[in-house]
């Protein structure tokens, strides 16, 4: 059982601010998901963590002790960069050992892990290839394999899928969430996508202009975004936002539009609020008898198969609805969608969540 | 199209005619070359051949010439292999500049140098020795080497670097197993380039040597004898002196566009 914390850990990079005032506890036989937008500074932390960058400023400690300018050579940790990096040079089977070898294994065992973590990720085929004659899928199976196969008390993985078509993507996503669960280690993957984030569960931590905005289980994270800047970044498509007045039970925006306030949001606070709805809570049919209607004009439909983005112009504002099934709608054309006031978010005048919808499940899965 | 043919043609005959004109002299008889014209040899003759192969006084040259140009390729690969690693890796005060400064040595003509140079290996007595030579064309080698190693090292990610410190590779253990082998085009590039630079450079070669380290360019520079001109023996020494850097071409000629662009395309 190790940790690794990280105490008011800054980083500068010229005059760049790239990470501001990291604090954190990671516990072994966790997950830990770095969701944020690009440039959040998920790479940084996660090359501080590696200890291939110096913290400016702060510590990092591994299971109690100070490790902040110990070189990454001397630290048991392992990583999958978001480029497909292997050694050109060296075959598959090679570029799994070496880590192994360098840590003077005998032969026997070398062979014998190399096999199991090649079976693992299914490149047990292509062990005596060179990385430039796999396609990318198996250039990066391999990069995880190299990883995983070092046993390593810290697993860092830096949007280890971005660079991997659609399919491939959510079929690795898959095996690596199950492979995780059995290890000891701490691993921490970075993502942009708050899907998978959603998908690799875990424990969450947003980060956003080199802050980590929230921490905390998932799902927890996910229901309960601490604030709009965490619910913009933990919310795909980017969550609906629209600044409100609330005054005598109803929210009424700039531009005129009257949403009524009943049954256990009656008790907010009169003022200004920032009110967020997420597409999916959206909906082209009127689904219960709360529901609240806006008319506007569509436009743009996307279509994705499964599902359906449509992009709504009402009064001045924009709005994503997200809706199962397929909705050819023209541009231009009227239409209603609906909106379910007990699925709404209240965000303060700082961006702090106020209310958070109730009827949501809130089972921590982590 | 045809045009294109013949206008290629021509350029070739140009261009080889020199070098057919010296394979040609270093088959004939002095009598047949000073004679007349003769556009092949009239009495084949491996004689010449044979007096640079077996005299002392000529083979020598080729192998002193052989001794410092492979000391100057070995020297400017090991100087040169870190210091461009360092200039394609690190950021350091000044490392812009201390690079272009390299180059600027290149500028400078070698006359310049040969003055200082003998002045120096004679009082600390080098003079005459290969390592003279081979250390006096590092002034031009060792720049360009740095040069050309930058250019192909930028050329691989840094990421690599990283896998490897966290894999656990001491630093000469992953230079030499796994970043060598990476960059090893560039390697045999620049091998080519130095070779190439000390092979046919004179000036600083005959100056700095007189008996022991002569190199051949000096003796084919040497050969008016009593007996006049030797035309022929003259001729087949140029001839084995194209040859090394024929063979060598051959082996870098896929890497030599990158070379020539200082491993930059």
């Amino acid at each position: 059982m190790t940790t690794l914390e990280l105490r008011s850990v800054n980083r500068l990079e010229g005059d760049e601010l790239h990470l501001d005032d990291i604090r954190l506890s990671l516990e072994s036989g966790r997950l830990y998901v770095l969701l944020g937008p690009t440039n959040a500074g998920k790479t940084s932390l996660l090359r501080v963590m590696a200890g291939l960058d110096r913290p400016s400023t702060g510590r990092v400690l591994i299971g109690g002790q100070d490790v902040t300018g110990r070189s990454v050579r001397r630290r048991n940790v392992a990583m999958v960069y978001q480029q497909f990096v292997n050694y050109p040079s060296f075959t598959v089977y090679d570029n799994i050992a070496s880590p192994l070898r360098l840590k003077g294994l005998r032969r026997a065992e070398v062979d014998k892990k190399v096999r199991e973590t090649a079976e693992l990720l299914h490149i047990e085929p292509l062990l005596q290839r060179l990385p430039a004659e796999l396609s990318g899928g198996q250039q990066q199976r391999c990069a995880i394999a190299r990883a995983l196969v070092k046993e390593a008390e810290l697993l860092l993985l830096d949007e280890p899928l971005v660079n991997l078509d659609y399919k491939l993507r959510e079929e690795l996503r898959t095996e690596l969430r199950a492979l995780f669960e059995r290890r000891s280690a701490i691993v921490v993957y970075a993502t942009t996508e708050p899907m998978e984030a959603l998908v690799m569960g875990g424990h969450a931590v947003v980060m956003g202009e080199g802050r980590v905005l929230q921490s905390g289980p998932t799902l927890e994270v996910y229901h309960r975004p601490s604030s709009a800047r965490v619910a913009a970044v933990f919310s795909d498509p980017t969550m609906n936002m629209v600044d409100v007045n609330i005054r005598g039970g109803e929210a009424r925006t700039p531009a005129g539009l009257v949403l009524p306030l009943g049954g256990e949001l009656a008790d907010l606070r009169q003022g200004r609020f920032r009110l967020g709805v997420r597409a999916n809570h959206l909906s082209l049919r009127r689904r219960g008898a709360a529901d609240i209607e806006i008319k506007g004009t569509v436009d743009l439909a996307e279509i994705s198969g499964s599902e359906t983005f449509v992009h709504f112009r009402h009064n001045n504002l924009d709005w994503v609805v997200q809706e199962a099934g397929v909705h050819p709608l023209a541009r231009g054309a009227e239409a209603s969608f609906y909106l379910d006031p007990a699925k709404l978010y209240f965000f303060g005048d700082t961006g702090a969540l106020e209310r958070a919808p109730s009827s949501l499940p809130l089972d921590s899965a982590a | 199209m045809r045009l294109r043919y013949l206008a290629l043609i021509v350029y070739f005959g140009f261009l080889l005619l020199p070098i057919y004109w010296l394979v040609n002299m270093s088959l004939k008889t002095n009598v047949e070359i000073t004679s007349g014209l003769t556009l092949w040899p009239q009495n084949l003759t491996f004689a010449n051949y044979v007096t640079i192969l077996t005299d002392q006084s000529w083979y020598s040259g080729y192998i002193n010439s052989f001794i410092y140009v492979a000391m100057n390729t070995a020297i400017s690969l090991t100087v040169a292999l870190p210091a461009a690693y360092a200039f394609s890796r690190y950021r350091f005060i000044g490392d812009k500049h201390m690079f272009f400064w390299l180059l600027t040595n290149r500028m400078a003509p070698p006359a310049v140098f040969v003055l200082p140079f003998f002045q120096l290996y004679q009082t600390f007595g080098l003079f005459d020795t290969h390592i003279a030579v081979a250390l006096a064309h590092c002034l031009f080698n060792v720049p360009l080497a740095v040069w050309i190693l930058e250019g192909f090292m930028s050329g691989v990610p840094k990421e690599i670097d990283e896998t490897a410190y966290v894999d656990g590779y001491s630093f000469p253990r992953f230079f030499l197993f796994v970043f060598m082998p990476l960059i090893k085009a560039g390697i045999g590039v620049t091998a080519f380039f130095c070779f190439m630079f000390s092979w046919v450079e004179l000036l600083m070669a005959r100056t700095l040597t007189s008996v022991a380290a002569k190199p051949i360019g000096a003796i084919m520079t040497r050969t008016v004898s009593a007996a006049g001109m030797d035309w022929g023996t003259l001729a087949a020494a140029g001839v084995l002196t194209i040859v090394p850097g024929v063979l060598v071409i051959y082996f870098v000629r896929n890497y030599m566009a990158k070379g020539f662009a200082l491993g930059r395309v």
